[in-house]
């Protein structure tokens, strides 16, 4: 087909900057009589523009990544060696000479998950990758609300300050779990903790809320009202379909999670008694002496609510850690297979339905609970059944390297440990839907070792995939392939040494969150086990020095690449690379689906969605 | 990088099914089951593992495959192909079956512990009249057996701490309450586990078959403690409970004196 006879394309201008695609990028016609040069401060700190807000989600969210994995490092430490000292750290530890205190353990897990959650995963798939690549991929020279955007990084920075003051109060930061169950997360008698660290976590998660909030409602308006010219729905790349699923979980399930903390809040510092039962006695003391003297012999409350609560959104934030990583994942999968990707619209689908049945399985973290048991049949028949779209997913990546091309690439690699190890963690999660193993398995390392093999072998090996993809887009220069093979190897050897060892440790009912379980006969036998699995953690960690390396060494030496360096066909590679302002330095108008690849129809093995034949 | 990446993705599926095989050997497997539920516990986590290997050995095989094979050098293109309806529909049917089965196989089991039906109404200790009322609290284990009258709650009740005596082959119902925070009371060889709500009584049951003395493991957070918070079930014959129960009736009416 000739371009010259397609139909003239509607104009979409940008709502708030009046832009209209590909106007504004260098060497453009905005740019010659619109030229203007960006202060440090407006490019890269109050920036607008979503490639530099994504970047920023990308560079905090690695710090993070470093923090709480000290912190699990930590954790582990314990576990193979507990109440010994740790060498070298005296100094930050005089008062026990480098030993980690029990309450010090329960500070550690409760702040590395709440940190690998909430500041780690979540702004790296959404905010990072979400921010980078949706107006790209639709083609679109900007998100909707660049300001709001712009806001929805900077309510992070109350959430840094927040989280991180918590460490340095009286009683050291919260100690009640990343669920943080009342009445331990709010009565100050119940642990140190909860002196005023609860607090502190409180009012941080609830900016992350208020960021993910702004970052849901731009995606959803980006994607619905941006895309380019022929651009239809289901002509989008599966990762703008897993973050646009991803987004509107969040706009469902954030206000529950949001109400819910704010009663926690209210709970602990007017004492509301929301989530307190009525005649508690803590640490011994009357229940007149609670918090700030107020009586709370009649408080009146459930601590089964907040679970309800908290449930109803962290369970579906199990999903949003992990349905824009299975959209990546597809997106790398077809462009390294060079096939299109297996069952296009069963992929979107099984996404959507993984995130509506995500929505009626909270109650499965509850079936131990006191929960009305009756109810643990119905969210056990509910959660089981997400694995068969999970199935679905696995048995279409499997079809898609199906008479493919492959090119093992680092990204690619990633890619498929990915799907290698989200089988074991979709696998494992059925003997934990099932109410009576449940019983028994419930807060067991078998529960560790699931939800790390999807957020951690999952999501993480996705984000790391996504990051050697699309490194090039973003500084316009490739990471190292000998490094980045290295890194993969040694990355995943070490992750199944570490987590897969733990469903050993969860058959023989070893319980999660135990600062030293050898005090229990019945575990004693295990802390062999554990040495392996500490030692296996912690050359995870050091290898990820190959990463680190290559990351910074590749942003200033890493070979410099054109628009596709992997000959691929979604929008985001016409841009430029790194695109500038404005994205698209040519109007776009796209003609098919974003996985044409090894078509007959032309002599190459792909066939950029822009291209007309 | 071909052979090393298809090794490295065959490994998984080998070495995870051999380490579940010898995990017994190495003592890295379930706990003796001594309660009369607990094999049908064990049974159906193996019934779940068996389906579950399945499909982890053939997709995680195939991945294998599928690397070493299709990222061989080749000048050609790949085959072009946007999915299959019937394959999707055989791949949708089949494991909707196998999980609705897995699903419903799991409801007697649970049922017969935890739904109200499931508790047993005959002999010594019902819901109406449990045996005791196990008490948790920041970081310990108390019992609180009803004393001659039977009735809780009376001036004649007996009270024991971090142990929890109960006789063999019988069903036993207690009463988990607790003073403070959430507690959760684990028998990892009963494979029974509840969590202690404060401000509600909760009902549970159980039968042990063997007699001895068993780890009873605090399985909820409940603060800085919550690692040393452990207890003892001890298992006796029928007299040895009787006896058990004189004895602790004295000590508790002794006023100190021996």
């Amino acid at each position: 087909m000739n371009p010259v006879s397609t139909p003239a394309a509607p104009v979409v201008t940008h709502p708030s900057t009046g832009l209209q695609p590909g106007e504004g990028a260098p060497g453009t016609m905005r740019e010659h009589h619109d030229h203007h040069e960006l202060g440090f401060l407006s490019k890269y700190v109050f920036s607008v523009d979503h490639k530099i807000i994504g970047l920023q989600f990308l560079f905090s969210g690695l710090v993070f990544l470093v923090l709480g994995g000290l912190m699990a490092m930590a954790i582990r430490y314990q576990l193979a060696w507990p109440w010994k000292p740790m060498p070298g750290l005296s100094w930050m530890f005089p008062a026990t000479g480098g030993a980690i205190t029990p309450e010090f353990y329960t500070m550690l897990f409760t702040m590395h998950g709440t940190i690998m959650i909430f500041f780690v995963i979540i702004p790296l798939l959404t905010g990072a990758f979400g921010n980078f690549l949706i107006p790209l991929m639709i083609g679109a020279p900007d998100m909707a609300f660049p300001k709001l955007n712009m806001f929805g990084y900077w309510a992070m920075w109350p959430a840094f300050v927040l989280i991180l003051m918590g460490f340095f109060v009286e009683g050291g930061h919260a100690a009640g779990g990343w669920t943080s169950y009342p009445p331990l997360s709010t009565i100050e008698s119940a642990a140190p903790g909860s002196l005023s660290g609860q607090t502190y976590w409180l009012m941080s998660l609830t900016w992350v809320g208020v960021s993910s909030m702004m970052g849901a409602v731009n995606y959803v308006t980006t994607i619905v009202k941006m895309r380019a010219p022929g651009m239809t729905m289901m002509r989008m790349p599966l990762s703008v379909w897993g973050l646009l699923i991803a987004a509107f979980l969040q706009l469902f399930a954030l206000p529950v999670l949001t109400a819910a903390s704010i009663m926690q809040l209210l709970d602990r510092v007017i004492d509301t008694g929301f989530f307190t039962p009525t005649n508690l006695i803590v640490n011994n003391l009357t229940p007149d002496s609670f918090a700030h003297g107020m009586p709370a012999a009649a408080a009146g409350g459930q601590p089964l609510l907040w679970q309800h609560l908290f449930w109803f959104y962290s369970h579906p934030a199990v999903y949003i850690l992990v349905v824009p990583a299975m959209g990546f994942t597809s997106d790398i999968l077809a462009v390294h297979a060079r096939k299109p990707i297996f069952g296009y619209k069963p992929m979107v689908y099984s996404m959507a339905a993984i995130a509506g049945l995500g929505f009626i399985v909270w109650g499965h973290h509850m079936f131990t609970s006191g929960m009305n048991p009756a109810l643990g049949m119905s969210f056990m028949v509910a959660t089981i059944m997400i694995a068969l779209p999970s199935a679905i997913k696995v048995f279409n990546w499997l079809g898609t390297l199906w008479g493919g091309r492959i090119r093992l690439n680092t990204p690619m690699l990633f890619a498929i440990g990915f799907v290698s190890m989200f089988i074991i963690g979709g696998l494992s999660g059925i003997w934990m839907a099932a109410t009576p193993v449940d019983i028994y398995i419930h807060d067991t390392y078998i529960v560790v070792a699931h939800f790390h093999y999807v957020v951690f072998a999952g999501s993480m090996f996705a984000i790391f995939s996504a990051i050697y993809h699309w490194y090039p887009k973003m500084f316009g220069r490739v990471m190292n392939e000998t490094l980045g093979k290295i890194h993969f190897v040694g990355t995943f050897i070490f992750t199944n040494c570490t987590f897969y060892m733990m469903h050993q440790l969860g058959v023989a009912g070893l319980m999660r969150r135990t600062a030293d379980p050898y005090a229990y006969d019945v575990y004693a036998h295990l802390q062999p086990l554990n040495e392996f699995i500490t030692l296996s953690a912690f050359c995870m960690f050091v290898w990820q020095i190959f990463f680190v390396v290559n990351f910074f060494h590749s942003l200033f030496w890493g070979m410099r690449v054109g628009r596709n360096p992997w000959q691929a066909n979604s929008l985001e590679w016409d841009a430029p690379s790194p695109p500038g302002h404005g994205n698209f330095d040519a109007p776009l108008l796209v003609h098919r689906g974003p996985y044409e690849y090894s078509s007959p129809e032309v002599a190459e093995d792909y066939l950029p969605q822009t291209r007309a034949v | 990088m071909r052979l090393i990446a298809s090794l490295l993705l065959l490994a998984v599926p080998i070495l995870g099914v051999y380490t579940f095989m010898t995990a017994a050997d190495h003592d890295w497997w379930f706990p003796p089951a001594y309660s009369t539920f607990a094999p049908d516990i064990d049974w159906l986590f193996d019934f779940i593992m068996y389906m579950v290997a399945f499909t982890f050995i053939v997709t995680e095989v195939a991945l294998a495959w599928f690397v070493f094979k299709y990222s061989a050098k080749r000048n050609d293109k790949g085959v072009f192909t946007h999915g299959s309806h019937k394959l999707e529909m055989i791949w949708t049917a089949i494991p909707a079956v196998a999980l609705l089965v897995i699903a419903f196989t799991q409801m007697e089991t649970f049922a017969k512990i935890k739904f109200a039906s499931g508790f047993p109404t005959q002999g010594r200790f019902t819901r109406e009249k449990p045996i005791a009322q196990v008490w948790a609290s920041q970081f310990d284990w108390r019992t609180r057996y009803p004393g001659d009258d039977g009735v809780l709650g009376t001036v004649d009740d007996l009270e024991a701490s971090y142990e929890f005596v109960v006789p063999v082959n019988e069903d036993i119902v207690f009463e988990l309450r607790s003073r403070d925070v959430i507690h959760s009371w684990f028998v990892p060889e009963f494979r029974l586990k509840q969590d202690a709500l404060p401000g509600h009584t909760i009902p549970v049951w159980f039968n042990a078959t063997k007699e001895g003395s068993y780890d009873l493991v605090c399985a909820e957070l409940c603060g800085w403690g919550h690692y040393k918070m452990s207890g003892r079930v001890r298992v006796v014959s029928a007299q040895e409970f009787d006896a058990y129960q004189a004895d602790l009736k004295a000590k508790w009416f002794s006023n100190g004196k021996e």
